[in-house]
């Protein structure tokens, strides 16, 4: 069925209940309001306010709640309204929901998911358009992926709270309403599997999230001038799925990471170690990063000179061509 | 016409401390500190009152007028697409005007997203608040000058801010008589869940700083009613705290200016923490991305308009003889300017140059951000080449 990003969101929520009744939703205006995106829009009526709850506003409180559930034996799914909203409950996640299953030798397991609409590009004001994501990368124990498309957000939902670790899903707010087909029939990916979403041979562009979009225009965009550019679509930022990337760039001898995130110690700086150290002599070019500056999300009359879009994308493939 | 300000004695604090701790009840029983009616009936309460003269009745009503004009202007532009978002405070004038025109020069503010017409008390060009909205900037003014801090939109986060600058006010010795310093902390019925929030409770009343929480309780965070955030009236969580708590008609402006003048002359002269939880509704969406139809009935919001704060003031005005309806044209031609001014100001609002976000994100500028700077410089020039 042809369902946009977020409403795929809804459906592998509503798939996710119905077949195991320990999954409960809670977080801000989730309920009668459906989100302030939808994306749990009709759960709470289907499935009553035991299950799919308001709660307080207190980020902190909505995490920290959700550890306890989670020791009681449910998998919380957790909605954060915005990605500038989660650092309340930053502590809640990096010191404890990150750390409860090595402290307690695997006997508490942490089947949480924290959902966390990110990203910018949609005019909004402050604390609304952030890419938080490399925080999370940087603390083991959690795990971090992002769908870029409804397909993937309809089956990573379900395979993120079926998983067993805390996974922090990122949500790409601005791909909320775009459309795809998504059959739910279909064998899902492996959740912890980077994919190939363009095959190409001159170059390939790293990207997950928002950004994949952006990265599949560039590729229709450089075919027209005769080069061939393959984009991986991460899908988890971590664990990476280095066997993809690097099997990938091995053919290509060239990559651009891109994230809408800022650049230093961001995801692409991983990715370009881990390059620099495995394929060293494989490769034609140096790893580019096409991201955010390292400034505060600007306001959004000026977002479009700060986040990667389909020209900078180019730029860097042209210089990485050109080595 | 107006008696003086009754001052604080034992026994008043004391029966202050009797109030707030009385037992809780539904909403109707719970005290609610008014000085107009709905009708705008003057009525007397036995703590609290104005010193105001005529001028200053007439130029209250003059402040909620213009105020809720630059929310319906902004709301217009807004819609219009001039603004990325607005934060709407229809029904929240006389708590904003009350409690903004009851801080004296010396005062700090530390507002929320929605607290314009405080910012209009303090100064704040609206057109500066509209910038922001924008996407203009991501401040707007200067705080030290205005006295009045930039606006903050994670929730609750201000309340730990104020709660710090009112230490440094015990520290400098700014505390102990009339011309002392005190601070304001707008939240909202939202924000009272939040940590900080607790966390401010818990510091001004342990070093017993200079402040007032002002709470208004709009009845809405975004969907979430009150009652998911409390099981008792607000104001009553002082009690547990430490300080004292008041509940005042919000919507009535007079009862807002009286309780937060004296709550701020109890703080500047070193008596503590106050929060009054102004009792008051949203009238409007929780910002203009939000439909509320999908979560309050219209008859509540029927109820509400019942109590409008400009309608009971210029009832006040007329009932009073303090004006008449030369008064209100004026005023209202007043906010016609007003509108159109900021209007006018809004379309003709440059773009920030895309380069100056790279400046003051550090007080002193770091070489990778120059660099930065420099990149994306010669990439834009590049389209214009």
């Amino acid at each position: 069925m042809m369902l946009t990003l977020a409403k795929a969101l809804n459906e592998g929520l509503r798939a996710a209940m119905e077949r195991d009744p320990k999954v409960v939703l809670l977080g801000e205006d989730i309920g009668k309001l459906g989100g302030v995106f939808r994306v749990t829009d009709g759960l709470q009526k289907d499935f009553g306010e035991a299950r799919v709850f308001d709660t307080p506003l207190a980020e902190s409180g909505i995490v920290g709640t959700a550890i306890g559930l989670a020791i009681r034996g449910y998998r919380p799914v957790c909605e954060i309204q915005f990605d500038g909203f989660v650092y309340p409950a930053y502590d809640q996640i990096v010191s404890q929901l990150a750390k409860m299953h090595a402290r307690s030798k695997g006997s508490v397991a942490m089947p949480v998911v924290v959902r966390i609409p990110y990203g910018g590009g949609i005019g909004a004001v402050e604390h609304h358009s952030e890419s938080p994501e490399a925080y999370f990368v940087h603390t083991a124990g959690l795990k971090v992926v992002s769908p870029s498309n409804p397909a993937d957000a309809y089956f990573m939902i379900q395979q993120a709270i079926a998983s067993n670790d805390p996974v922090v899903f990122f949500e790409p707010k601005r791909r909320y309403w775009e459309k795809a087909e998504v059959d739910t029939d279909a064998t899902a990916e492996p959740l912890w599997s980077s994919r190939i979403a363009r095959p190409g041979t001159d170059l390939t562009l790293l990207a997950y999230g928002p950004m994949v979009k952006t990265c599949l225009d560039a590729a229709a965009a450089a075919e027209e001038e005769g080069r061939s550019l393959e984009v991986v679509d991460l899908r988890t930022v971590s664990p990476i799925d280095f066997a993809t990337i690097r099997d990938s760039v091995r053919r290509t001898r060239r990559a651009v990471v891109v994230h809408e995130a800022p650049r230093t110690v961001g995801v692409g700086a991983e990715i370009a170690a881990r390059l620099s150290e495995e394929l060293y002599y494989e490769m034609e070019a140096p790893v580019l990063r096409v991201t955010g500056f390292d400034i505060p999300y600007p306001p959004s009359r000026v977002e479009e000179e700060y986040l990667p879009d389909l020209d900078r994308v180019l730029h860097a493939v042209d210089r990485s061509l050109a080595y | 016409m107006a008696r003086e300000r009754t001052p604080e004695t034992p026994e008043l604090r004391e029966e202050r401390r009797v109030s707030v701790t009385s037992p809780a009840g539904t909403e109707a029983s719970t005290p609610l500190v008014q000085l107009l009616t709905p009708e705008g009936e003057r009525v007397h309460h036995p703590l609290y009152d104005v010193d105001l003269t005529d001028d200053d009745y007439r130029s209250f009503y003059r402040d909620l007028v213009l105020v809720r004009r630059i929310d319906v202007e902004a709301t217009a532009l807004q819609r219009q697409g001039e603004l990325g978002l607005w934060a709407p405070l229809a029904g929240q004038e006389a708590a904003q005007v009350g409690s903004g025109r009851a801080l004296r020069p010396q005062d700090f503010a530390f507002p929320t997203y929605r607290e314009h017409g405080v910012a209009w008390c303090k100064g704040v060009d609206p057109l500066t608040l509209l910038g922001l909205f924008r996407g203009a900037s991501n401040g707007g003014w200067d705080p030290q000058e205005k006295r009045f801090n930039l606006y903050t939109i994670v929730i609750g986060s201000q309340t730990l801010h104020a709660t710090g600058y009112a230490m440094g006010i015990v520290k400098d010795g700014a505390v102990g008589d009339s011309g002392g310093e005190a601070v304001i902390a707008y939240f909202g019925d939202g924000a009272s869940s939040q940590g900080d929030v607790n966390e401010a409770f818990v510091w001004s009343a342990a070093y017993h700083v200079p402040i007032v929480f002002f709470c208004q309780n709009n009845q809405w965070g975004i969907s979430t009613p009150t009652s998911t955030q409390s099981r008792i009236p607000l104001y009553k969580r002082a009690e547990g705290f430490g300080f004292p708590g008041v509940r005042v008609d919000g919507n009535d402006v007079l009862a807002s200016y009286a309780v937060t003048r004296a709550a701020l002359d109890n703080a500047r002269t070193g008596q503590g923490p106050t929060l009054v939880e102004a009792f008051t509704y949203r009238m409007g969406a929780h910002t203009t991305s939000d439909d509320p139809t999908r979560y309050r009935l219209s008859s509540d919001l029927e109820a509400w308009k019942l109590k409008d704060p400009l309608e009971r003031m210029k009832s006040f005005l007329f009932k009073q003889q303090l004006a008449d309806a030369g008064f209100i044209e004026e005023v209202e031609a007043d906010a016609d300017a007003l509108a159109a001014r900021i209007r006018k100001g809004c379309l003709e609002m440059p773009d920030p140059d895309p380069l100056s976000m790279f400046d003051d994100v550090y007080a002193e500028q770091t070489v990778l951000l120059e660099e930065q700077r420099e990149e994306l410089g010669t990439y834009l020039a590049g389209f214009r080449a």
